[in-house]
């Protein structure tokens, strides 16, 4: 057993994850398929993946504090977000692109279909983003986004969130989720957040409060790690090839 | 019972991407100049080998309205059938001037989206089969909860696509049709047509990869 012959993708559990239809998020009614997907025996079209390389991106592409400050530093509270990205085996999950967006310090978005009253903020942008390095660590650094409030139920509000992007090894592994920041009470009546149908799935997209990687008279910090879908090894057929 | 049970890492659950994903994923559509390499919808731009083609199409609702916020995104196979990634295992080297992937949104007053590629060659299927041309695409957006997955075969491999394992898996024989491409031809260009049905009569399948 030298060479590890890797099998396919373990299957997504879908009691994890929203399901396509979920009335309470008015918009999914339209936008979700009435027929049940289609699942199929993964090939090497599922396994790949595009891969990107560090090269490729500024040295502040991480840096939501400064990569799009003009004439002087956003508004807002600075912290950092890091962690680490996982396959659901443990193992770390190398040069994996992730792409970051978010509101400003008021919940206003730098978008054309963004109208909310909250101000824009000249000297920040609101997106990011990084590869993971060889044991799966990202780190960027931005300003605290602020909640917004949204057309579903006319008073409804979205907790402080970060949007977030992955594209790592193989198709499969394709996500695109919102982490929210530990303690903010939005998060109990968030519509988008309660389609996950488990408290402990919702838990897993809340970043918490890490005080001893404060830097002092900086910026606070938070933690969040990620869990991607992983693959089998192969000890007997491989019916991928 | 729960402590009787196996325990590993679960996959973090999927988010919808929202209405102004554009800001992360496509800044320049939003507006926002920020990145000096931006991820496009040109797969072409480095002149890989193989057949130039458009695919197009639109993404509608279960009203037939098209969803002008979606952001599509492909990944396919060199001209050869070579996944230009690590994962391939097929002991071929790809064609060096193609990276596979794709990302587009669609345009904010039509809906209508497009990239520009090559048509993809055959790729191995399981137990030694051989999977037709096809580009698979996968599709965010507002009212989206997790990215749904499709795979876009093209109308003039018939051959091949009667003998396509995925398509022949799919048991309701008329449903596979959502999956062909129209092939068109406009000032020599060659376009391939690929609308999207999100929900109702006409539905494009979806797949769980």
């Amino acid at each position: 057993m030298s060479q590890i012959l890797w099998g396919a993708y373990a299957q997504r559990n879908t009691d994890d994850h929203p399901p396509a239809y979920a009335p309470g998020y008015k918009t999914s009614v339209l936008r979700s398929p009435k027929n049940a997907l289609i699942a199929i025996g993964e090939t090497v079209s599922e396994v790949t993946a595009p891969h990107f390389s560090a090269d490729q991106f500024g040295p502040k592409d991480n840096d939501l504090i400064l990569n799009c400050a003009k004439e002087g530093l956003p508004v807002g509270e600075r912290v950092i977000v890091h962690g680490y990205v996982r396959d659901q085996f443990g193992r770390p999950v190398k040069n994996a692109l992730l792409e970051v967006w978010q509101a400003n310090a008021s919940g206003r978005y730098r978008h054309p279909n963004d109208q909310y009253v909250g101000s824009l903020d000249p000297n920040f942008g609101g997106c990011g983003r990084m590869m993971t390095d060889e044991n799966g660590f990202y780190i960027f650094r931005t300003i605290k986004p602020g909640p917004y409030p949204w057309r579903n139920r006319i008073n409804e509000w979205r907790p402080a969130h970060i949007h977030f992007s992955l594209i790592a090894d193989g198709w499969a592994q394709r996500l695109i989720s919102q982490f929210y920041f530990e303690g903010d009470t939005l998060i109990d009546s968030c519509p988008i957040l309660k389609t996950i149908p488990s408290e402990e799935q919702r838990r897993a997209l809340i970043a918490l409060e890490d005080k001893s990687n404060f830097i002092e008279a900086d910026s606070r910090c938070y933690r969040f790690d990620i869990t991607l879908r992983g693959r089998r090894a192969t000890y007997f057929e491989n019916e991928l090839h | 019972m729960k402590g009787w049970n196996f325990e590993e890492l679960h996959e973090t659950p999927s988010q919808t991407g929202g209405p102004y994903v554009h800001i992360g994923l496509l800044p320049k559509q939003a507006g926002i100049d920020v990145f000096e390499n931006n991820f496009n919808n040109d797969l072409v731009k480095n002149n890989p080998q193989g057949q130039r083609i458009r695919l197009e199409g639109q993404v509608f609702d279960g009203i037939g309205v098209p969803l002008r916020d979606v952001l599509v995104e492909i990944w396919q196979a060199d001209a050869n059938g070579i996944y230009p990634s690590q994962a391939d295992f097929q002991d071929k080297v790809a064609d060096v001037n193609f990276h596979g992937w794709g990302r587009t949104g669609a345009d904010f007053k039509t809906g209508i989206w497009h990239f520009d590629t090559i048509k993809p060659g055959t790729v191995p299927g399981r137990k030694a089969s051989t999977q037709a041309p096809h580009i698979n695409l996968i599709i965010f957006a507002r009212g989206i909860n997790t990215g749904l997955n499709t795979r876009v075969y093209f109308e003039d491999e018939s051959k091949a696509n009667a003998n396509d394992p995925v398509l022949n898996s799919i048991e309701w024989e008329p449903r596979r049709q959502t999956l062909i491409a129209k092939r068109e031809e406009r000032d020599g260009e060659v376009i391939y047509r690929f609308d999207i049905y999100i929900q109702g009569d006409k539905e494009t399948v979806f797949l769980d990869i």
